[in-house]
């Protein structure tokens, strides 16, 4: 028996052996690393699902929506249920198939996740977001599914919250769009970042994109626990979503829509118009009642995803880039309407307002002749009348003698560049900050801009300066190039005399926005301030219960007096009935409102003239300006004008119709929203 | 040294025998008793828990079933430890032959297929009998008679009961792979080779018995014998990592339930992944993790420790015993116990490859319950069978 003894001995060693390699391992895993099987197991038994926030309507100044929500019947597909069904649930996609009328391998397709060598359609969110299959899908078709859950497992058809644009193609631009959040977006966001979906949606452009934040409100958060199968047992902890703010501007959709159809029509009428903008401010506050560009698309586009053509279409040149607003992205040169700032930078530097001005068909600046609009003399002057008929010859002589005080081609080091600083003071050359994405700053022009495009440029200049232009087939022409890139290479860091008389007449370099044009003028006919436009007027609670009031801040101030701003507003006031735009103008019920105005015909090398007028009615004490830029529409008076005209006859109610704005007026005060969301005008 | 003849024992009525002044009941091992006791509690508990969830009809259905079956195991144990041992070695072979014949049943089509494994006898009312689990202790018995009986002037045992032993333990182990329970024959081969160890074989042979081992684990493993899901289990606790979603998932989730536990535990019912029932077999083969998430370390703990009690009370009273057969099967029985508890629990923390084992006394199982009970009654019969 002591044998076997010994070898019960053997056996109690290795039975308490094996004993304390059991308690020293579930020390280790439930003691030492505890905390982390804890995460594990948080992570296994529970999923959040995200349970987006309705995001916020964008109103006009009287309660009319822009953009609303419209709920759509969608089907979605839980995938993770469907993988755990034999042949991954090919049996239920068959009869969904049938429901919807879609091939298997379509929905199929959907259903995948997105990845290296998957194009689209394809599914970027979370396999735990039942995936959308169909989302226009009638009611038929949604109770089918929906009374037969026992056939449609993992399927579900229920209501979401879709962007509506009720005016179409207005204010496309302004508006915005709304894309897919992309996976950089996702990593910056804390919290709800494994569980965001596909579905979730960031403003991309205008107002969604400026006011994402407050329109998005913040999604709910459901955290569902769920089982081996990853069906739910049980919500573990829920968050409401918060829906997003609305927000009202001080866009008049009547008003857009005037905008919009004289854009158009002012497009058809100047058959090689590529493009053009409209801006309507309220005079007072730079607030933006309207504001169009054209080419224009409808923003229903984006809802559901876009198409890959039709989102190259939206890009292309040949469609006019609709995305593109020309309000606040296009940059022409003013042409006359900057002439105001021009008699501003005058006065300003001295000239007497009251003084007589020779306005000669021709005026040597240096060693060359500078025309007048088709070399015309008109003789002496005030510069009222020079306003209204437009003389370029004055702002010559006055350019290239604030040119020579300032030193000329040797300038002083106290060089003070009246045009140029007054046309900053006007907010030229830089953004003017409206709640917008993308704007702008446009180009005021001076010896520091020269000089640095100088040491951008030189070495081509002088390059072609010797080499010339052999591929330039017109001989004239060709010299000619080479002899300003001779001269560009030589002195090309200079501003010379004719670059000074250019810009007095806002040509040459000088480059505007409509936006900054409007912006201007609303300055220079209210109280001389200059404003930040904005559009968003203020942010409320969906039912109404608070509101945020968005300020238009004054961001700057006219160096002119009252008695100046008046003298140039009165000169302005009778270019509609006597002066350039008087043709635009003939038969407009001036004793009714009186509009007033600056036509601008910008010269663009190698393209028709750019059609520029910018207004404002009444002409006193103001409500609007008005400006209309028409790319390539010839002059002001005839692509332009008319389209203020179409656009002051609306809101006015001139031609028979209603009034767009009762009594002419803007929108006083916020539309009020009711508890149960709804607009009390 | 020769055992007591049958013929001493007196026949005597069940009830005197049962709780008579020198009754069984007496002179049982209390330690042995309460831990056993405190196991099958520990368990029943962890049964209701791990099965609450499965019908919202019955939660308590499969709770109902465990404690019938604890009854009848606890009978089972109860008659057996009654038995004066010495008359047990007498049926050995009966309940071997029976096992025998079981097992063969098994293997015609009167058996049926549970989880993979050609294990089962439908009984009809939702019972049902895995025969390879009586197998267990009736091979104990059987190979303890053969091999208690020393040679003549040693204390070894003889070349041809040796023999004839291992003809025994082939022939059961061969039925049971033919089902295939890879688990189960992993059990009997351990109680033979402890049967022909503590019999006192030499070292030699003891040696050779383990290259034997390893020379057919090795063929069985290169000729692909192993079924593809019994390769796949070794290969996933190699690299649980390798395939979190199949094999490696058990184990994976085993871990992630048992860890979550930490020192105190979630509480009972409180442990969301078995709420959950993310790790599969909770109820049988791991049911530890249930002990490891809801009642934490310190319960986890208690129930090795409860286990290493019955282990050590086992190994005393194989120690204790003054003939041969009862400390060869008490010895048997706790190198069973003994195996199956390291390798249940180890597989749970992720250092023993996924194994159908049940926990002894703690998991779900009829057969497995009443074979555990019998191996109690055993070690009891033996306890109070010693002369004090």
């Amino acid at each position: 028996m002591t044998r076997m003894r010994t070898r019960f001995v053997v056996l109690h060693l290795t039975v308490l052996a094996l004993l304390v390699v059991l308690g020293v391992r579930l020390y280790q895993v439930q003691v030492v690393r505890g905390k982390e099987f804890v995460a594990d197991a948080t992570e296994t038994r529970t999923r959040a699902v995200v349970v987006p926030a309705v995001r916020g309507q964008i109103l006009d100044s009287t309660g009319r929506p822009l953009v609303r929500n419209l709920t759509r019947l969608v089907v979605s597909v839980d995938r993770t249920r469907l993988e755990r069904m034999p042949r991954g649930g090919q049996e239920v996609l068959e009869k969904l198939s049938a429901v919807l009328a879609i091939p298997v391998a379509k929905l199929r397709e959907r259903l995948r996740s997105c990845g290296p060598g998957v194009s689209r359609p394809c599914w970027t969110g979370s396999p735990y977001q039942p995936i959308p299959v169909d989302d226009r899908v009638t009611q038929r078709e949604a109770l089918t599914i929906l009374e037969r859950q026992e056939e449609f497992p993992g399927v579900t058809a229920e209501t979401q919250a879709v962007r509506d644009y009720p005016g179409k193609a207005d204010a496309s631009q302004v508006l915005g769009y709304l894309q897919p959040v992309t996976q950089q977006e996702l990593e910056k966001r804390q919290g709800l970042k494994a569980s965001y979906s596909g579905v979730d949606l960031v403003g991309r452009d205008g107002l969604e994109a400026v006011y994402d934040h407050e329109l998005r409100g913040s999604p709910g958060l459901r955290r569902v626990q769920v089982d081996r199968m990853g069906k739910a047992i049980g919500v573990e902890q829920q968050i409401s979503p918060v829906a997003g703010d609305t927000l009202i501007t001080s866009i008049d959709a009547r008003v857009q829509e005037l905008v919009e159809k004289a854009l158009a029509d002012a497009m058809k009428k100047a058959p090689q118009a590529d493009g053009a903008a409209g801006v309507v401010l309220d005079a007072r506050d730079s607030r933006v009642i309207a504001m169009g560009s054209v080419p224009t698309y409808d923003p229903g586009v984006w809802t559901g995803g876009i198409s890959e053509a039709e989102y190259q279409r939206l890009l292309s040149e040949k469609a006019g880039k609709p995305l593109v607003s020309r309000a606040i992205k296009g940059t022409f040169a003013p042409g006359s309407t900057f002439k105001v700032s021009s008699v501003s930078a005058m006065v300003a530097d001295g000239y007497p307002i009251n003084g007589t001005y020779d306005c000669p068909g021709s005026y040597m600046v240096g060693a060359r002749p500078f025309n007048n609009f088709r070399g015309i003399g008109l003789g002496p002057m005030n510069l009222h009348t020079a306003l209204v008929k437009s003389c370029d010859t004055i702002f010559y002589r006055a350019a290239y003698e604030m040119w020579q005080r300032d030193g000329g081609m040797q300038p002083k080091s106290t060089a003070k560049d009246p045009m140029a600083a007054m046309a900053r003071a006007y907010g030229f050359g830089k953004l003017t900050g409206v709640d917008l994405v993308g704007e702008s700053p446009g180009r005021i022009p001076d010896r520091f801009w020269k000089k640095e495009l100088w040491a951008a440029t030189r070495k081509t200049n002088c390059t072609r300066s010797k080499t010339g232009y052999p591929e330039v087939k017109d001989a004239a022409r060709a010299a000619f190039l080479k002899q300003l890139a001779y001269e560009n290479c030589l002195e090309g860091f200079q501003w010379r005399p004719g670059d000074a008389a250019n810009f007095s007449i806002g040509q040459g370099d000088v480059l505007v926005t409509p936006l900054q044009l409007a912006n201007a003028y609303a300055a220079l006919v209210s109280d001389g301030k200059v404003r930040s436009p904005r559009i968003g007027w203020a942010l409320t609670r969906p039912d109404g219960s608070s509101h945020k009031v968005i300020e238009a801040p004054v961001i700057g101030k006219l160096p002119i007096d009252k008695k100046t701003r008046d003298y140039i507003r009165g000169a302005l006031s009778e270019v509609a009935s006597d002066g350039t735009a008087a043709g635009a103008f003939g038969g407009f019920p001036m004793d009714v409102v009186r509009i007033g105005g600056k036509t601008g015909t910008a010269e663009v090398y190698g393209k028709q003239d750019t059609s520029w007028f910018a207004s404002f009615a009444p002409t006193k004490n103001p409500r609007f300006v008005v400006v209309v830029m028409v790319s390539q529409g010839g002059m002001g008076g005839s692509a332009a004008a008319p389209a203020v005209r179409q656009i002051y006859e609306g809101i006015f109610g001139l031609t028979g119709k209603p009034p767009a704005l009762p009594a002419g007026h803007p929108a006083e005060r916020l539309p009020v929203i009711g508890p149960d969301g709804t607009v009390k005008r | 040294m020769m055992s007591a003849p049958i013929t001493r024992i007196r026949k005597r009525s069940l009830a005197s025998r049962a709780i008579g002044t020198d009754a069984a009941v007496w002179r049982m091992d209390g330690i042995l008793f309460v831990a056993v006791a405190a196991l099958c509690t520990i368990g029943t508990l962890l049964v209701w828990s791990s099965t609450r969830t499965w019908t919202a009809i019955e939660p308590t259905g499969l709770l109902k079933k465990h404690l019938l079956n604890l009854c009848v195991g606890a009978i089972l144990c109860g008659l057996i430890s009654m038995v004066d041992h010495r008359r047990l070695r007498a049926y050995a072979p009966v309940a071997y032959m029976m096992a025998l014949l079981a097992l063969a049943l098994v293997i015609t089509p009167v058996g049926s297929t549970v989880n993979g494994s050609h294990s089962w006898i439908m009984l009809g009312g939702g019972f049902a009998m895995q025969p390879s689990e009586l197998a267990k202790p009736a091979l104990i018995l059987l190979l303890a008679m053969l091999l208690s009986e020393p040679a003549e002037g040693t204390d070894r045992p003889r070349p041809l009961d040796v023999v004839l032993a291992l003809l025994a333990a082939g022939l059961t182990m061969g039925l049971v792979m033919l089902q295939p329970d890879l688990g189960t024959t992993m059990v009997l081969t351990v109680i033979t080779a402890s049967l022909l160890i503590f019999s006192g074989i030499r070292k030699r042979w003891i040696a050779a018995v383990v290259l034997v081992a390893v020379t057919v684990a090795g063929l069985v493993w290169f000729l692909g014998l192993l079924q593809p899901y019994q390769v796949a289990r070794f290969t996933a606790f190699m690299n649980p990592a390798s395939d979190p979603r199949g094999v490696g998932y058990n184990a994976t989730q085993a871990l992630i339930a048992i860890g979550s536990g930490e020192i105190y535990g979630k509480g009972l019912f409180e442990g969301g992944q078995t709420t959950g029932r993310f790790v599969p077999e909770q109820h049988t083969d791991f049911i530890f993790t249930v002990a490891g998430e809801e009642f934490g370390f310190l319960g986890a703990l208690t129930v090795v420790v409860l286990l290493g009690v019955v282990l050590v009370r086992g190994i005393a009273i194989a120690r204790q015993s003054d003939d041969r057969f009862g400390a060869l099967v008490a010895a048997a029985v706790v190198c069973w116990f003994a195996f199956q508890t390291f390798i249940n629990v180890g597989m749970t923390i992720g250092i023993m490859p996924i194994t159908g084992l049940p926990l002894p006394f703690v998991s779900y199982g009829g057969t497995a319950t009443f074979a555990n009970m019998i191996g109690v009654g055993l070690l009891q019969a033996i306890h109070s069978g010693r002369r004090t």
